[in-house]
């Protein structure tokens, strides 16, 4: 049988038969040499994420690093005194902690406001509203999204000041309140469309077994959806706060310029963020308030490394199951 | 007919009404929340629009600011905006687009790739001030570009890199393997594959994702302020290409801040007009990406 085949395509195909080997056509040489460049090229921009997280670490820690070692500070006051005097003559005392106080408890308001909100939209999004609706809200959220900081700092300013004067008989309208509704409009866009996600990725298989049992689409969903979609949910929330620590022009215009400890949602605060943005400007390159600025970069970017990587880490546990 | 009527139908009672009405409660409580996130969202811009209209208008875009930014226009800080934009996104692409390629279609599933996977979902969440700090600790002072427009689109385009890759990637990946795999049999190398057949059939996911990053940039504030964007510079009303490469430049979101902070005495509506023909950029940028993005998702045909 094999043999009698052989023939047949020796007949058919001489050139099978005679063992001499066909050569493939081959490209010119230099065209050979340009594909390799070109892929090295491609792996070189490939391991450049790599080389700018570094770079931002490299840099901002490189700044920063002289004032280590300056007479003037020690690290635990740095962490621990609520006393920020840079610009003093006599008594230079650089603590940060009413600035971080002032970070986290605006961050937390705005997600006591924006994570029940923002799981709420993204669970009526995929549960509960018809495909038109459903598209819609979608483009609207993510128009939500692209509104610059900025523009919700002059909103904060503007138009909810006012508000918060109105309805609360506070002295100025910028403080811990109206950051935190800022802050918390700006970070449920992420919230809504990563939980939506999360929502979107359990099988509907899991939907049709509770709903055959007879459960109501909300039993299904606060005992079946969110237990299946808990880390999700917990990734965006994460997201949210990655982004509400993170974000400068809105706090720098919408929470008033005190650096203290807040005592009420009426109290003005300072993150950290809107710190540096409000002195860098005025420190003198190279100063020793200039590099603590710096210092205070190194420690935001820690924090929001840490939130992003445990965020991250949180969604690859979804993927893995 | 008898045993018909056996059968037991369903009735209501206080038990089945009780899960109905939860249901109901819990639909129009989601309902709300989804509204109560667009509803307000509207309002602030109805008014904000309302509040600009005594400024907006044509000659406002095309003005250039006079009496110490106290009247005139934003013609500067417009075309700075531009200037930022497109050069950020012309060095930002090229290198977005090529390290999600080897992402997507050269790297394997080993512990060096999960850390650029890592390092980019890290980028993407380093704040913009940090990205401020950084823009002037390497380029306006390590590099010695001083505080320019290059220095400030450098920074803006590490900024956008990382949604870039990741959009990118997206675009890439919804590619089927079929094609693919179809390319290399007929003998093709991987970069020939990519060429005539992933990048063709991906290039608008790639577009939009870029045009969606065309906002972000005219958006942000904090990395331009330190590294090239000044509070004034006088230009000539109109001009197209007013700045060089090393000069500084005005912004629209700095000028923003500017007016709506820093400088007493501005017109009312001044500040409520940049906002809003800031805002409205943006918005209309995204939403023709969005217009893109549906129109081209109908017309696929895999």
């Amino acid at each position: 049988m094999g043999d009698n085949q052989n023939s047949v395509l020796a007949a058919e195909y001489p050139a099978i038969s005679d063992s001499k080997p066909v050569s493939r056509p081959r490209r010119p040489y230099w065209v050979i040499t340009a594909e390799r460049i070109f892929e090295g090229i491609i792996r070189l921009s490939g391991v450049s994420a790599i080389i700018f997280v570094l770079a931002i670490f490299f840099f901002v820690f490189k700044e920063a690093v002289p004032v280590l070692f300056s007479d003037n500070f020690n690290i635990t006051q740095f962490l621990t005194s609520t006393k920020w005097y840079p610009t003093s003559a006599v008594n230079v005392r650089y603590g940060t902690f009413s600035l971080i106080i002032g970070s986290f408890s605006v961050t937390i308001l705005a997600m006591l406001i924006a994570v029940p909100f923002g799981l709420g939209a993204a669970i009526y999004i995929s549960e509960f509203c018809n495909k038109k609706l459903k598209e819609t809200l979608k483009i609207i959220i993510e128009l939500l999204a692209a509104i610059p900081s900025v523009v919700w700092g002059f909103i904060g300013m503007t138009v909810m000041s006012k508000l918060i004067v109105n309805f609360t008989n506070a002295p100025v309208g910028v403080n811990l309140l109206n950051g935190g509704l800022i802050l918390a409009f700006m970070s449920v866009p992420i919230i809504v469309s990563i939980g939506e996600d999360a929502l979107k990725a359990v099988p509907d298989s899991y939907r049709e077994a509770a709903l055959a049992m007879g459960t109501t689409k909300w039993q299904m969903i606060y005992r079946v959806l969110i237990p299946a979609a808990k880390n999700g949910l917990l990734a965006a929330v994460l997201l949210g706060i990655g982004r509400a620590v993170g974000e400068t022009m809105a706090v720098l215009m919408a929470t008033g310029h005190s650096v203290h400890i807040p005592l009420s949602f009426l109290d003005s605060i300072r993150t950290l963020t809107a710190n540096i943005a409000a002195e860098l400007g005025e420190a003198p390159a190279g100063s020793e308030h200039y590099r603590v600025l710096f210092l205070t970069g190194v420690l935001l970017f820690c924090i929001t490394f840490i939130v992003n990587l445990t965020a991250d880490l949180v969604i690859r546990g979804v993927r893995r199951k | 007919m008898n045993q018909t009527n056996s059968i037991t139908h369903f009735t209501r009672n206080s038990f089945t009404s009780r899960k109905e009405w939860y249901e109901r409660v819990a639909k129009w409580l989601f309902q709300g929340m989804a509204f109560a996130l667009v509803v307000p969202l509207l309002l602030i811009i109805g008014y904000l629009i309302y509040k600009a209209s005594p400024s907006l208008n044509w000659s406002f875009i095309v003005d250039v600011p006079v009496k110490g930014m106290r009247e005139g226009g934003i013609w500067p800080a417009f075309i700075g905006t531009l200037y930022l934009v497109v050069i950020s996104l012309a060095i930002s692409t090229p290198v977005g687009v090529l390290a999600a390629i080897y992402l997507n279609e050269y790297a394997k599933d080993n512990w060096f790739n999960r850390l650029i996977n890592m390092a980019v979902i890290n980028l993407a969440g380093v704040p913009s001030i940090v990205h401020a700090l950084f823009g002037l600790g390497a380029f306006v002072y390590a590099a010695r570009f001083g505080y320019s427009i290059i220095s400030a689109s450098l920074t803006l385009a590490i900024m956008t890199l990382p949604v870039i890759i990741a959009s990118t990637r997206e675009a890439l990946a919804s590619v089927p393997m079929n094609f693919r795999e179809a390319c290399w049999n007929v003998g093709a190398t991987r970069w020939q594959t990519i060429r005539a057949v992933v990048l063709p059939n991906s290039i608008s996911g790639i577009l939009t994702g870029v045009i969606l990053q065309v906002s972000r940039a005219a958006g942000e504030t904090a990395p331009v302020m330190f590294t090239g964007a000044v509070f004034y510079k006088a230009i000539q009303k109109g001009d197209l290409l007013p700045y060089q490469l090393t000069d500084q430049c005005m912004a629209l979101s700095m000028h923003l801040y500017t007016v709506a902070t820093q400088v007493p005495g501005v017109k009312e509506s001044i500040p409520f007009a940049t906002a809003v023909v800031l805002l409205g950029s943006v918005l209309l940028v995204n939403a023709s990406a969005i217009a893109l993005r549906v129109y081209l998702r109908n017309r696929k045909k895999w």
